[in-house]
């Protein structure tokens, strides 16, 4: 283990080209990869690596990056790929296929609004269109979360008892160009954590076809099936984090973190570096004697429902803060938390900091002061912070 | 044909089952179905995967959990084959593997939306065999026109014959000075073998252009499909070259710009019933398809 100053991109290059050559005694590693801001420092780092039994092929747009990451991976690849934003809205329809396909494959997302019109920064808009497309999702608060979280995915993405592909999203310029002293595992380690992927379905030469035609029934079948493996992923997950506490020293966080919830009776919650701010506004509210907490989402997919429940029980003042809008809905956090809401709590729904809007601890304690003063529940509230 | 192709046809060693099983739901006279069989007795007895993208071939397979290939197959998505044959070519050569990975795709998935992942492929010169049977059509979706459909044809979307005619594809492919790259002649079977192994052997990117006849959706007898290629062949309207390095290209089907047989061809085929077509202007277009392959037509040879 050695401390080098990463940003997140780098961070997660670093952790995918750990990943990659670990499987070296595996089929090898690859993938495809197309530039797109601020993704594209990854894509670089990747690039410059040398890989014992490996290919980085350097592709014509996403939707190729995701094909060509699907062929490494039915042929029994360990394979990677980033994109953010109008990429992963180009990527979309083999972003489905790999999850369909049931392929390990692990991608990072700079999360990036969606433009037009164009806008490099921050908001979830991008990775939360892909809820539905059969991934894991992880969403993270720091650099050592992205490169520790690209190494658990592997290891949870190709466990037979898994065999889903996992996304690995971390907040544009926020997280994707800010450098933090990251830990990064020595190679002995992370082989240690990543045994060889042995995929049982890969494409050998025996004649079957992957993905060809399938009845209404048969359908049916697969998505149970589908729907079966993300049921087992808390579990498989709590396993990942024992796994690798034990071989790195620390242990990865919860899919739902909370923070000086015990007692809390209003509570924010929230994904990626937003929950970083709330944490900054629960101290201060504290400090004043209120008994506030928040609480941070981290895996949304498969969606943990439970643990936020527990997370949230006793609150009587529950405030959801989306970075993303489902236009003619609200929050899309908002709509998927509601039945993790206590009952007879009052809920209300924030949207700020699209397009990268401002999120500072001051905002957060101001939201703080409108959901404790609040008589009722209303329509979600779109926030703008000026300047 | 300009060659002796005698020494080149070695006997076939025998796939131990082909690659277009019985059973499949092909239409009758496919031309998809003639050159599957004909890919299966060149393959032999190399290890191939294939990959289909969302077409009439992958319909071919039929219904999950079976199989109607004797190959291994990836269904991948309408426009990604070439770019889901690469991934599974690299790990084959990581792995030392001497599989040879085949993209079987349609006009559809090659002349339009698959366009820019073949180009980025023949560009990066990926080793893969890319074979585009022709049916001038969007035939798995009932018979749209494509950028392949000829001049003057019918289709659902040209309800009034096709006002523009074909693109030329294999230019296109040529153009990125791919390793090899031919047209091939379901009614010519030694030289669509000996181009199908030359294919396989490639080592880096491989274009195959077959044109295919499509009953269904040219509207004409299934049983006439060979002479219906005979005819293209002989019209010079689809020449059967062959580009392998610089240079002009191997013509292994010599033309005689026969106007009798291009008139057979629109006549044999419903498809081209609505559209007044002028076999003038056709010729015209012929002679300049010859002239820029650098094979020019005799001035006053259209017969």
């Amino acid at each position: 283990m050695t401390v080098e100053l990463l940003s997140a991109n780098h961070s997660a290059a670093t952790a995918a080209t750990l990943a990659g050559r670990a499987n070296r005694t595996g089929r090898g590693f690859g993938g495809g990869v197309y530039p797109i801001t601020p993704q594209t420092e990854c894509i670089e780092l990747l690039c410059k690596q040398e890989f014992e039994k490996g290919h980085v092929v350097r592709v014509e747009s996403e939707h190729s990056a995701m094909a060509v990451c699907m062929g490494f991976s039915q042929a029994g690849a360990r394979s990677f790929t980033a994109s953010s934003s109008n990429g992963l809205a180009y990527m979309v329809e083999n972003v489905f296929a790999a999850g369909l396909y049931r392929l390990p494959i692990v991608m990072m997302a700079v999360n990036r609004t969606l433009g037009p019109p164009w806008n490099i920064w921050v908001d979830h808009g991008d990775t939360l269109l892909l809820r539905d497309s059969g991934w894991m999702q992880l969403y993270c608060e720091d650099n050592q979360e992205v490169l520790d979280s690209i190494l658990l995915a592997y290891r949870l993405a190709e466990d037979p008892r898994v065999l889903l592909p996992a996304m690995v999203c971390q907040d544009a310029f926020v997280l994707s160009h800010t450098l933090m002293q990251t830990d990064v595992p020595s190679q002995e380690q992370v082989d240690g954590f990543l045994p060889p992927l042995d995929l049982p379905h890969r494409l050998t030469d025996r004649p079957v076809t992957v993905g060809g035609l399938d009845s209404p029934h048969g359908t049916e079948a697969h998505r149970k099936q589908h729907a079966e493996a993300m049921a087992r992923v808390p579990a498989v997950y709590a396993e990942c984090q024992d796994a690798f506490e034990e071989v790195f020293g620390r242990r990865p966080a919860d899919r739902v973190v909370p923070y000086r919830m015990e007692d809390a009776d209003v509570a924010l919650v929230s994904m990626g570096t937003t929950a970083a701010t709330v944490r900054v506004a629960v101290d201060r509210l504290r400090e004043q004697g209120v008994r506030a907490g928040g609480v941070r989402v981290r895996m949304f997919r498969p969606f943990p429902e439970r643990a936020l429940a527990e997370a949230l029980a006793g609150c009587e003042r529950v405030g959801i803060l989306d970075r993303d809008i489902s236009l003619g809905h609200g929050g899309v956090l908002w709509s998927e938390s509601r039945g993790a809401v206590p009952r007879d709590a009052l809920l209300q729904g924030y949207v700020l900091g699209l397009g990268g809007g401002d999120i500072r601890p001051e905002h957060i304690e101001s939201l703080f002061g409108d959901l404790r003063a609040r008589d009722a529940a209303a329509e979600p509230e779109i926030v703008e912070v000026a300047g | 044909m300009t060659e002796s192709l005698v020494d080149e046809l070695a006997p076939c060693r025998a796939r131990s089952e082909p690659i277009l099983r019985p059973g499949n739901t092909n239409c009758g006279g496919c031309g998809m179905s003639i050159g599957l069989n004909m890919l299966s007795r060149a393959v032999g007895d190399t290890p191939i995967q294939m990959v289909i993208p969302a077409c009439c071939g992958i319909v071919t397979a039929g219904a999950f959990p079976s199989s109607a290939y004797g190959a291994p197959v990836v269904a991948s998505t309408f426009a990604s084959s070439a770019a889901v044959a690469t991934g599974l070519a690299h790990v084959a050569r990581l792995n030392g593997e001497r599989t040879r990975v085949v993209c079987w795709a349609g006009d559809g998935g090659t002349y339009d939306i698959g366009l820019a992942t073949l180009s980025a492929a023949a560009e990066r010169d990926e080793d893969i065999l890319y074979i585009c049977y022709d049916n001038e059509i969007y035939g798995n979706t009932g018979g749209q026109r494509s950028s392949a459909t000829p001049l003057g044809a019918v289709t659902t979307t040209t309800p009034a014959g096709k006002s523009i005619g074909k693109k030329d594809i294999l230019s296109i492919l040529v153009a990125h000075r791919v390793p090899y790259a031919a047209s091939v002649s379901l009614a010519h079977p030694e030289d669509a073998l000996r181009k199908l192994r030359r294919g396989l052997d490639t080592r880096g990117f491989a274009f195959l252009h077959i044109l295919s006849p499509c009953p269904t959706g040219w509207k004409s007898e299934p049983s006439e499909g060979i002479e219906l290629i005979r005819l293209a062949i002989r019209s010079g309207l689809f020449p059967v070259v062959e580009f392998a390095g610089s240079g002009p290209p191997a013509v292994a089907v010599e033309p005689d710009f026969s106007r009798e047989a291009l008139a057979r061809y629109f006549e044999l085929q419903g498809r081209f019933g609505k559209a007044e077509i002028d076999l003038d202007e056709v010729a015209a277009s012929i002679r300049d398809t010859w002239a820029r392959l650098g094979r020019p037509m005799p001035p006053g040879d259209e017969r």
